[in-house]
């Protein structure tokens, strides 16, 4: 069949990769410059055009304020969170961020937000498959750390809507390391895989029978990677400056930059040759040089790469493996390159790990994979099937501060469960709902995902209402709740808005501000706008249809609506913008009679007064949090 | 079967099966059973997990989003409707005691006395938890009380007792092995049920599950003791 282009995409910490199925085979897609991996790195040039990727390094070192690096580390964080970050990176915070605002950072006098960075990257992926196939690309599966929470997974799908792809699925890394792996394969068994990339690290357990990819257990950690010995390596440098050169240079951006590149080339140097030297030349001419042995340098990373071993046991432990009973051990990441690394996987499964795969590539590689099968599979997909689960448990806060866990970590997704809860007051009309992320016993120690309340409980003797709350986790791991006190029929509903997640109305302007800083696209925004207008008519004509006025056409005149509006929305679904103005035109003019006839009715229809069946969500006065599981008849 | 769908398939109109149209294979708007109907399986409690793994294979390969990427918006959602229940579904029944519990429920018997939340209500609202000791470890849990409280007052003064710590071990191990041996005892309930189920005896149903739950609450009750001593001894 001819299907069409799905791409799929690693979002790494340090590079992004696209990938697609060609044939049987996925394969990457290289970008202008012959390359296969573009750098996370995103500039700012003095023309205020955005540069990304290899021809963005550059300015990390001449203007390191017009730059930016590892930006997913601040991906679905709140200001609080990213203190740690703050201190070892050169991210630059807008000054006028508000309490519980989505973080901002500066690149020259702009701000911009971590999503809007890493769609700057995306576009670029997206305009290089574009370029390579010779046609557009909208539709692609992005890669997540296994271990991100829900906001970070909601910054990663909203990060894709902004670069104007559709997001058909956020496919955890290790995952989709094991499909790229298991295509080779072809065979049953239990594998693990150890991903260690630039900022995060993730284990994961999986089942494969018969082409399905069944997760069993995952762990990790969101905030460990390869910058993390960078970053000790730099600071490790700036000390021996200081003291042995009586130069303080930790404030001085282009110098730091300059000594990160250094360490970074003796890190990977390091992995080959058993010796090596930084090199860097300070502002007042003089260099400075250190031998590193490769000793030295595993003894300084062993803290760092220690982090990975509680992971992995917990991994091995909910997944009910003892390390012999793991058939084949993965190793995806560049910092799986480092040899140390690789005699500490060993050490903990007790056998060597399967190495033949570019562990940079291999998750993009698999991203295609799972593209391949959603856009309905090829012979080489046949029969493939990823069932994969949630990393962290989800809750809310009862009575008490106490979290009570609705969906268990390690469940396989889709996954719902509902629980039962009630009041603490007689005669409480609100709830409050806190939505949690995590293991924690208390409240206050999980990820606070949202806050909502449920409002207009009628008035009832306390633990008589019974407040039921649905949690589903869907097939992207994305949280949705709702709830509802059964007694009354009141109900909340929520796509989980996280605390610092970006709304769909915020998310829409940056759709549209990006194209500002693209060079082309104008046709794109004219789409979008098209659309949105499309949809504004056709939400009009739908309230119309419902009005009395609808009847008093003729049922000619009827048809004819019928008949526009199929014809707008068929138009709509493709690409041509002009096509979708004369639909929306012609079916403006077609409902004029109808617009005259709703507004002879308005008056009557302001009179009647809304019932309100929906319960308000949002802001409102503090609510208590309700019991855990009432006693019912 | 129970719960086995009479109606006609939304898109071909054949006669469907519960979860997926049997000739076009097309997913169906999702109805509510329970865990078991929803695998086809009678309301019994030793399941051929070989079985089931393979039957939650099988309806994966049919239910999963992943295969309705494609499909109309409300396509889609049944599918997840489906898997989630699918996935919720296969989750209970593969764990013996989960799968206990669950048929407890769906029988209208309560575990919450024992449960956590349970607990927590009551340190919040400061009532006292109704737990009852399972007669047979009434005197090994005064024993054990006794020790863990003689432990605390003694970490309190900084003393150490190697006696007192190795009775408390011992106490421990035995705890765990009974903890274990419940295993082997519910199951031999599961058989019971199993045949009740078969002969339609409503006293006897009555019965077992009556049991059970009270091997459920022992279960727990030994398994709080045993954190207990652990947090005692790690304190």
């Amino acid at each position: 069949m001819a299907s069409e282009r799905i791409v799929g995409i690693d979002l790494g910490t340090t590079n992004s990769l696209v990938a697609h199925m060609q044939g049987d085979t996925p394969v990457i897609i290289p970008g202008e410059d012959g390359l296969n991996l573009v750098p996370s790195v995103v500039a700012l040039d003095d023309k205020d055009q955005i540069i990304v990727g290899n021809a963005a390094r550059k300015y990390l070192i001449e203007t390191p304020e017009r730059a930016v690096y590892s930006i997913k580390r601040l991906m679905g964080r709140g200001v609080d969170d990213v203190q740690d970050e703050l201190r070892f990176f050169p991210f630059r915070l807008a000054e006028d961020l508000q309490p519980g605002e989505v973080l901002r950072i500066k690149l020259g006098h702009k701000t911009f937000t971590p999503p809007e960075i890493s769609a700057f990257i995306l576009r670029q992926l997206k305009r290089n498959a574009e370029r390579y196939f010779g046609g557009s690309v909208s539709k692609a599966v992005i890669t997540v750390p296994a271990y991100f929470n829900d906001a970070q997974r909601q910054a990663t799908k909203d990060a894709g809507r902004i670069a104007g792809l559709e997001v058909l699925r956020l496919v955890n890394e290790p995952t989709a390391a094991s499909l790229a792996y298991g295509l080779d394969k072809k065979q049953n068994g239990t594998v693990a895989v150890y991903d260690l990339g630039g900022g995060t690290f993730d284990i994961s357990v999986l089942n494969l029978h018969d082409g399905i990819f069944e997760v069993i257990s995952t762990n990790g950690d969101t905030h460990l990677g390869g910058d993390d010995i960078d970053n000790l390596l730099i600071t490790i440098a700036l000390d021996d400056i200081r003291g042995d050169m009586g130069l303080d240079l930790r404030r001085k951006g282009e110098v730091v930059q300059a000594i990160r590149k250094a360490v970074i080339e003796a890190k990977i140097a390091l992995s080959t040759q058993p010796s090596t030297t930084l090199d860097v030349s300070l502002p007042d001419g003089r260099r400075y040089q250190r031998e590193i042995t490769r000793e030295q340098f595993e003894e300084l990373i062993t803290p760092i790469i220690d982090r990975t071993v509680g992971p992995v046991k917990q991994a091995l432990k909910d997944a009910g493996k003892k390390p012999e009973q793991i058939d084949e051990v993965v190793l995806v990441g560049g910092s799986t390159r480092i040899p140390r690394v690789r005699a500490l996987v060993e050490e903990l499964f007790q056998r060597k790990p399967h190495t033949d795969l570019n562990p940079d590539e291999v998750v993009a590689l698999g991203a295609a994979v799972q593209a391949n099968i959603l856009g309905g599979g090829s012979d080489a997909t046949e029969n493939m099937l990823l069932l994969d689960v949630t990393p962290l448990s989800l809750g809310i806060e009862v009575a008490g501060g106490v979290t009570d866990k609705i969906i268990l970590r390690n469940s396989t997704i889709p996954a719902s469960a509902t629980q039962h809860y009630t009041t603490q007051v007689d005669g409480q009309s609100n709830v409050a709902i806190h939505v949690l992320q995590g293991e924690r016993e208390l409240a206050k120690d999980c990820r606070s995902l949202a806050r909502f309340d449920l409002k207009g409980i009628p008035s009832m003797p306390a633990g008589l209402p019974r407040v039921e709350v649905r949690f589903m986790i869907d097939a992207n791991g994305i949280l949705h709740v709702t709830a509802r006190e059964q007694r009354s029929g009141k109900e909340a509903e929520i796509s989980v808005q996280p605390s610092y997640g970006l709304t769909d109305e915020q998310v829409e302007g940056m759709i549209l501000d990006s194209f500002d800083y693209a060079e082309e696209d104008f046709r794109q925004r004219q789409l979008i706008e098209a659309r949105n207008e499309a949809n504004t008519i056709l939400t009009a004509l739908g309230k119309g249809r419902d009005n009395p006025g609808w009847h008093q056409l003729t049922s000619n005149e009827r048809k004819q609506i019928d008949k526009l509006e199929a014809a707008l929305r068929t138009v709509m679904k493709g690409d041509d913008y002009q096509g979708i103005r004369k639909a929306i035109d012609a079916l403006n003019q077609g409902t004029t009679r109808l617009a005259e006839l709703m507004m002879d009715t308005a008056v009557t229809s302001v009179l009647k007064g809304k019932s309100m069946d929906t319960a308000d969500v949002g802001e409102g006065p503090a609510a208590p949090h309700p019991v855990a599981k009432a006693d019912f008849e | 079967m129970p719960g086995e769908a009479t109606s006609a398939c939304w898109s071909c109109g054949t006669m469907r099966e519960v979860h997926f149209c049997s000739a076009c294979g097309k997913v169906q708007p999702p109805v509510p059973v329970d865990y078991f109907t929803f695998f086809g399986f009678p309301r019994k409690l030793n399941i051929d997990t070989a079985q089931l793994e393979r039957e939650f294979y099988d309806l994966s390969r049919k239910l999963h989003p992943d295969l309705y990427a494609r499909a109309q918006t409300q396509e889609q959602q049944w599918s997840l409707e489906q898997s989630s229940q699918l996935n919720d579904a296969y989750r209970t029944l593969k764990d013996p005691i989960r799968r206990t519990q669950y048929l407890l429920r769906l029988e209208g018997i309560e575990l919450e006395e024992q449960s956590k939340a349970a607990t927590e209500k009551a340190r919040t609202t400061g009532e006292v938890k109704k737990q009852v000791v399972p007669p047979d470890l009434l005197e090994e849990v005064f024993d054990l009380n006794m020790q863990l409280q003689e432990l605390r007052m003694q970490k309190q003064v900084g003393e150490d007792d190697p006696a007192l710590l190795e009775e408390l071990g011992k106490h421990k191990l035995e705890l765990e092995g009974k903890f274990e041996a419940l295993l082997d005892e519910l199951k031999s309930y599961w058989k019971q049920w199993d045949a009740a189920v078969d002969s339609g005896a409503e006293e006897d149903r009555r019965q077992i599950l009556s049991k059970m739950l009270d091997l459920l609450n022992r279960r727990n009750y030994i398994r709080n003791l045993v954190r207990d001593v652990n947090e005692a001894l790690e304190s």
